[in-house]
């Protein structure tokens, strides 16, 4: 490991010591103290669901309560993460799945939207950065198209296809279709003529040329453009299941949010950004095996 | 029976600042014999790369003909391989690829081991064994071009099209590469016509020089006939008591057109007599 690497790493571990303490020193809150109270407060107090009783006859706060007073520390988190992955593959209920199920889901869901996508814009993008008027006649439509936030076609989805499941699925579509579509058309026209000239020469077949020439020589473009519709979609696929209640990643930091569960909507942040790394580095590897230097 | 004839090709564009058409060159006529290798030498405008396509049917023609074999020929062909100034190799592919889409387009009948053969020999020809595998961005300028030219012989085209192709190569690497490619095309003996910017490579290399008269309206000004015998090496071609004086001619020739830029400005004979080329032979 290089030194700058080895100082990166140091720096990297104490601004998480840092960020950890401070986060567990704000969030720290006094225990209780019974002093300067009187019976009838106290039973009051215990009545309300404020404090409780412990087996040794002390008064604490109530657990429960504690919940939803201030922000959880890293410790409650923790705890939380423990329990959750501890129940990792176990279905309690029909909306109550284990995180596993709930990040297989999502993971699926987001696989299939974003796959359709790049297949549906890869395959235009070709047709359109081969054939000048017709990009020229398209565009304008990609263009006001593109801006749209994929949540805005999220109702009209779901009352077309009439199916939640799908509608998500649709979001991540919409989510992921622009940016590749651009792009490819835009590196497939932008191809050096040269390599176009070479394929003529060798009278290579249609199909030789999309695969052997056109793809290959473009595939840095689109894999650019793959990357930005990758990022999209990911972002688009949590406000859609939070939106339309599908079970997964998404769906889970909302329904803890709806038990008041402060700690379980910051487990779901950390679930998302955890499931987001993992598939962008295996994006990356992909992306690795088809780009080339110039 | 010319093998390949240029009959009267012109090329006119539409002009940039509108209105009317910019002729580049007119009534290029020539006719070149199998096994010939010819050299256009000429200023920047006069469209010799855009011959050159014309030729290998990468640009189209306004007027006249590109006839190879007796035969009119339209659009690009197996028959007419380019080397490129600009290299053109596939950069996601590796030296051997690069070469097997050539050899793959010509021989589509020839089974694996064939094909993997015959690109190896080739390979080797130019001297690049080792480098099967590389892509082009590891390889100098000077590997890419042997590249370059192992791709052109390996498919055995009739015609070879040399367009500037040592022009982006060191001057050391260039004169080694100029008698590799003596050596291939020895054995070969492609009909070639090439364009260049090298007085001394074109006297290396051809039978004929065709000298351009500048653009717009560019014509073929004069053929000089370089009777200096075969085999001709770097070391020896200078020794020639016509060498200097063939390369003085070509080097009046370019400075007189350098001059004043313009065609209008070089003083030519005009009417029915400059529309052949004066022939020079010394």
């Amino acid at each position: 490991m290089g030194k700058t690497r080895k100082d990166a790493l140091l720096i990297s571990i104490a601004l998480l010591v840092v960020f950890l303490t401070g986060w567990h020193l704000f969030t720290l809150t006094a225990g209780f103290d019974p002093k300067g109270k009187t019976e009838e407060e106290l039973q009051l107090m215990e009545f309300n669901g404020d404090i409780m009783r412990t087996p040794e006859g002390k008064y604490v706060w109530n657990p429960e309560k504690e919940k939803v007073k201030g922000v959880p520390g890293p410790l409650a988190v923790l705890a939380k993460t423990r329990e959750e992955l501890g129940e990792a593959f176990i279905k309690k209920g029909t909306n109550d799945h284990g995180i596993a199920y709930l990040v297989m889901y999502t993971v699926t869901r987001f696989a299939a939207g974003f796959l359709a996508a790049s297949v549906v814009a890869v395959v235009v993008g070709v047709i359109l950065g081969l054939n000048k008027v017709l990009f020229q006649a398209v565009n304008p439509f990609i263009q006001i198209l593109k801006p749209i936030s994929p949540l805005a076609w999220m109702p009209l989805l779901l009352y077309t296809v009439k199916d939640p499941k799908w509608t998500a699925v649709l979001v991540v579509f919409m989510a992921s279709v622009w940016p590749t579509l651009a792009t490819t058309a835009f590196g497939v026209n932008s191809l050096r003529k040269d390599y176009l000239h070479v394929a003529a020469i060798l009278q290579l077949s249609w199909f030789k040329r999309l695969f052997k020439v056109i793809l290959p020589g473009a595939a840095p473009t689109i894999v650019n453009g793959l990357r930005i519709s990758f990022g999209s979609a990911l972002v688009a696929v949590v406000p859609a299941e939070m939106l339309l209640g599908e079970l997964g990643v998404g769906y889970l930091s909302w329904i803890e949010w709806n038990n008041l569960d402060i700690a379980g909507v910051i487990f779901a942040i950390l679930v998302v950004g955890t499931v987001g790394v993992i598939l962008d580095s295996g994006f990356n590897k992909l992306a690795g095996l088809v780009t080339y230097q110039e | 029976m010319a093998f390949l004839q240029i009959d009267h090709v012109s090329k006119y564009f539409a002009s940039p600042t509108g209105g009317g058409q910019v002729c580049i060159f007119k009534d290029v006529t020539i006719k070149i014999d199998k096994g010939e290798f010819v050299a256009t030498i000429g200023h920047s405008g006069c469209g010799k790369t855009t011959l050159l396509n014309i030729i290998a049917g990468l640009e189209t023609m306004t007027e006249g003909a590109i006839l190879l074999n007796g035969r009119e020929v339209s659009g690009p062909g197996l028959d007419r391989m380019v080397v490129f100034q600009t290299f053109s190799l596939m950069p996601w592919m590796t030296v051997f690829q690069n070469i097997r889409l050539a050899v793959r387009a010509a021989y589509p009948d020839w089974d694996h081991e064939k094909i993997a053969a015959h690109v190896q020999r080739y390979i080797e020809l130019v001297g690049l064994k080792g480098a099967e595998d590389k892509r082009p961005t590891a390889l100098s300028g000077g590997m890419k071009q042997r590249v370059g030219l192992a791709r052109a012989f390996s498919i055995e085209p009739k015609v070879l099209l040399l367009d500037e192709p040592f022009a982006q190569i060191d001057a050391l690497t260039r004169g080694v590469i100029q008698e590799e490619l003596i050596q291939m095309w020895n054995t070969s003996r492609n009909t070639v016509f090439m364009v260049t910017h090298d007085v001394d490579e074109a006297i290396l290399l051809s039978d004929r020089i065709m000298l351009m008269s500048n653009g717009p309206g560019a014509r073929i000004a004069e053929i000089v006939d370089v009777t200096i015998p075969r085999p001709r090496s770097r070391a020896t071609i200078i020794e020639h008591p016509h060498y200097y004086k063939i390369r003085n001619h070509i080097i009046h020739f370019l400075v007189r057109h350098a001059k004043h830029g313009g065609a209008a400005e070089v003083d030519e004979p005009e009417g029915e007599e400059s529309q052949a080329p004066t022939v020079v032979r010394f």
